[in-house]
């Protein structure tokens, strides 16, 4: 690799107190030119927050900051993109009511006067072909009107344009979360590209596979502190996980039950139809937007209603993917966003009971886990990992027997992912009914049943024991057009 | 929510775009329409200069509020500021210009501080200019406790200029609009004024100065307050304290009749100016018009926002 001494980014004993949360605890971080860095540890472990340090976004309590070797007093966003920092942060930096060529003026000042709308246009458009071709975004359109997975495409690509500064390190907070299979070796590629061009890149992802496959270098968080730091060939998923102190990686889990005999509670029509039972997990896969989380708006629609062409016999409660938008209410507590669904039950007489109310939150915190001193904070103080956790007490903590989650698991780290496996496994032996959407292939081992989405269809049911990444990609794919 | 297979999701979604755009236009069209079947004489040059009389003002302040509406914020004060400005104008403007002047630049100024105050102390923009409305009015009835004072020659007498085929209102509408346009919406800090009501935290780490956007959009919608004040002067030649009450609700409906949003940076010049002359047009020319008594008129004109303002939403939903 690159000449050890010549490092693009370098930190040492940065410390970051959040209140009584040590977020950091004397991190000592380096990056060499040329060189992909891949950087992993469970929701709260300090990666989100470091690497603000290093774009200058947040600064440290304590530590040292040097830029190619020279240390930097005033640490500001505008020196760090001045020197060649970028960064793509885990929740989107883009503004909804610009257009995608907009949003590219706004991150380079030098797209200014007369043309700069057009120069703008070329230029979010060259980067976007040449990192993800045949992206189907427009300079023109808003970003707003865009899937979640095109907007993930363009901060990326927006990051890799160049103007007048230079462009020397690039991070990437995970990048793939909402991105299909497709676009995201698409993405890791161009992380490779871009490393053998010499520019550097920090990549955080909770996809094993992925982080040991692009990286040169793995860094591991536990706690605000780095615990391992090796080269990345000759590591391991199971290395990796021992490392960040997770919980062990189970076996794969064998289905023997069946539960042909438990009464259908969600039955939608169609060439192939979708049916669940009692107390079993449906996946849905497929490429993002092929229609799933329509199909989940449906049966939640449909729930409740009487006579249209889905049925669906019980309550059910959804839990969001992309939930700054669709999931949390910002300006309430983790208490009361963890009781939203349940006000009902929480009642006494016509007021809801404060009590019930708190109990049913502490109650969750234990069962699920969510790292917080008090859950009278407010919800954007917990990480995104932890949000989501709120996310899944709510619909789990109500009485709704049919959960439908719209690929939840986006930006959660492999503990809690697992974690939250069991729950949904034990709530499923309880009679619970799952309709999971998810973009990620290694969840849908949880599955009984798995259907293929591709244009809006469904295109192929699967058993547990069919059920195989070959399978899903040949029906994901089918007639050899994406 | 947006999950269809990008390719089918786009013909609609432009479609409800078009409509959306298009719907001040329209709607203004049809007010139209309306005066022309009522009163065809109405369309003519001095008709238009008739009716559009005291469009300008409005299109002003439209625009002066559609400015804080932009980065999510709202002016309740801007009626009274544009009536503290008029009772500038027909005073100190016309007695000692050099003092009125400096007082109009220092009243812009008091903006601009007030975005500043806003941002920094994170206050809810609603409670400040509430608060400014009763101050600014107050200032305009120390200045001209009775209705009176005269507008300097020089500005009614540009308010009043004659031209040649089209009417000077609608000239002045056309500029007023393509000024703000090209400022706001083509220009690369204009994205970045767009942006902070968008997503601010993507503006701040993008190394703007959220502060500065703040305080530029507060001390512009001071400046098209300014103009709107002298321009409603120009008109009325004289000035009371209470002209300018009205504007405060009449400029918040104009931006959001032109396709404008509370939150979100969706805004609209041209269609704000529009929305602002559709207003003019239909408070009183074209209830007059429909022989409704004037007693009813500003009922009726009401009805004719929610109207507007209901397909408005419809179609916003549609193409949402």
């Amino acid at each position: 690799m690159a000449d050890p001494a010549h490092s693009v980014a370098k930190l040492d004993g940065v410390k970051k107190s959040f209140g009584a949360v040590h977020a950091l605890d004397g991190v000592d971080f380096s990056v060499r030119s040329g060189e992909c860095i891949g950087l992993v540890g469970h929701n709260g472990a300090g990666k989100s927050t470091l690497m603000s340090i290093l774009a200058g976004t947040g600064s440290p309590d304590e530590g040292l900051i040097a830029i190619n070797g020279a240390p930097q007093a005033a640490w500001t966003i505008q020196r760090a993109r001045a020197l060649g920092l970028r960064c793509v942060f885990q929740e989107l930096s883009l503004c909804p009511n610009l257009s995608v060529a907009e949003n590219t003026r706004v991150s380079h000042a030098a797209l200014n006067g007369w043309g700069g709308a057009r120069r703008a246009a070329d230029l979010i458009r060259t980067s976007l072909d040449e990192i993800f071709p045949g992206h189907g975004i427009s300079p023109q359109d808003i970003v707003g009107d865009l899937a979640i997975g095109q907007r993930q495409m363009v901060e990326v690509a927006r990051a890799f344009t160049v103007t007048d500064d230079p462009l020397h390190l690039v991070i990437l907070d995970e990048p793939t979360s909402s991105l299909d299979a497709q676009t995201a070796r698409q993405l890791l590629a161009h992380v490779r590209r871009a490393v053998a061009k010499g520019i550097s890149c920090i990549l955080i992802s909770h996809i094993l596979g992925e982080i040991i496959e692009t990286s040169d270098r793995v860094v591991v968080m536990r706690d605000g502190m780095v615990v391992a730091d090796a080269a990345a060939k000759g590591l391991t998923r199971e290395t990796l996980v021992a490392a960040m102190g997770g919980a062990h990686l189970r076996d794969k889990t064998v289905r023997s039950d069946h539960k042909d005999a438990q009464p259908l509670v969600v039955a939608v029509p169609g060439t192939i139809g979708l049916q669940a039972r009692r107390g079993e997990i449906i996946g849905l896969a497929g490429l993002a937007g092929h229609g799933q989380t329509r199909m989940l708006m449906q049966v939640f629609d449909a729930a409740g209603r009487q006579g249209g062409v889905v049925q669906v016999s019980s309550a059910v409660a959804l839990v969001a993917g992309d939930r700054q938008t669709d999931g949390i209410f910002p300006l309430w507590s983790i208490a009361k966003n963890i009781s939203v669904r349940s006000l009902g039950a929480l009642r006494r007489g016509v007021f809801i009971s404060a009590e019930a109310e708190a109990a049913m939150a502490v109650d969750w915190r234990e069962k699920i886990g969510i790292r917080t001193d008090d859950l009278n904070n407010n919800i954007l103080s917990l990480s995104g990992g932890n949000q989501q956790k709120a996310l899944f007490a709510r619909a789990l903590g109500s009485d709704a027997q049919i959960i439908l989650m719209d690929d939840p698991m986006r930006g959660v780290d492999v503990g809690t992912k697992l974690d939250v496996y069991d729950l949904i496994r034990a709530e499923a032996q309880r009679g619970r009914t799952f309709l999971w959407y998810t973009t990620e292939t290694e969840e849908l081992d949880n599955c009984d049943r798995v259907y293929v989405f591709r244009n809006g269809q469904i295109v192929a049911a699967l058993d547990h024991s069919e059920l195989t990444e070959e399978r899903i990609l040949q029906s994901s794919f089918a007639e050899g057009a994406a | 929510m947006s999950d269809l297979a990008a390719k089918t999701a786009r013909a609609p979604r432009n479609t409800g775009r078009l409509l959306r755009t298009m719907l001040p236009a329209l709607s203004m069209t049809l007010i139209l329409l309306g005066i022309a079947w009522l009163n065809p004489r109405a369309i003519s040059y001095f008709g238009f200069s008739l009716m559009l009389n005291l469009a300008i003002p409005i299109a002003l302040a439209t625009v002066a509020q559609m400015f804080v509406i932009t980065i999510n914020e709202l002016d309740l004060s801007i009626g009274t500021f544009v009536g503290f400005v008029g009772c500038v104008t027909a005073t100190w403007l016309h007695d000692a210009p050099l003092v009125g002047v400096l007082v109009l630049v220092a009243a812009i100024g008091v903006y601009a501080g007030l975005g500043a105050l806003i941002h920094l102390r994170n206050l809810p923009s609603i409670v400040v200019t509430l608060g400014m409305s009763f101050v600014w009015q107050g200032l305009a009835i120390l200045i001209l406790p009775k209705p009176g004072g005269s507008a300097p020659e020089w500005l009614t007498g540009f308010m009043g200029i004659k031209t040649p085929f089209v009417p000077f209102p609608i000239i002045a509408a056309v500029v007023i609009a393509l000024v703000v346009h090209f400022a706001l919406m083509r220009s690369a800090y204009g994205a970045v004024l767009r942006g902070a009501g968008g997503n601010q935290q993507a503006i701040g780490r993008a190394g703007w100065s959220l502060l500065k956007t703040k305080v530029i959009m507060f001390a512009l919608t001071g400046t098209f307050g300014v103009i709107s004040g002298m321009a409603l002067i120009g008109i009325t030649t004289s000035a009371d304290a209470n002209i300018g009450n009205g504007y405060t609700l009449l400029s918040i409906a104009g931006v959001i009749l032109g396709g404008g949003e509370f939150v979100g940076g969706r805004v609209s010049p041209i269609g704000a100016v529009i929305g602002a002359l559709t207003l003019a047009l239909a408070a009183s020319p074209l209830l007059t018009f429909m022989n409704i008594p004037p007693d009813w008129q500003v009922a009726a004109n009401g009805v004719i926002l929610i109207t507007v303002l209901a397909a408005r939403a419809l179609i916003g939903r549609k193409g949402g």
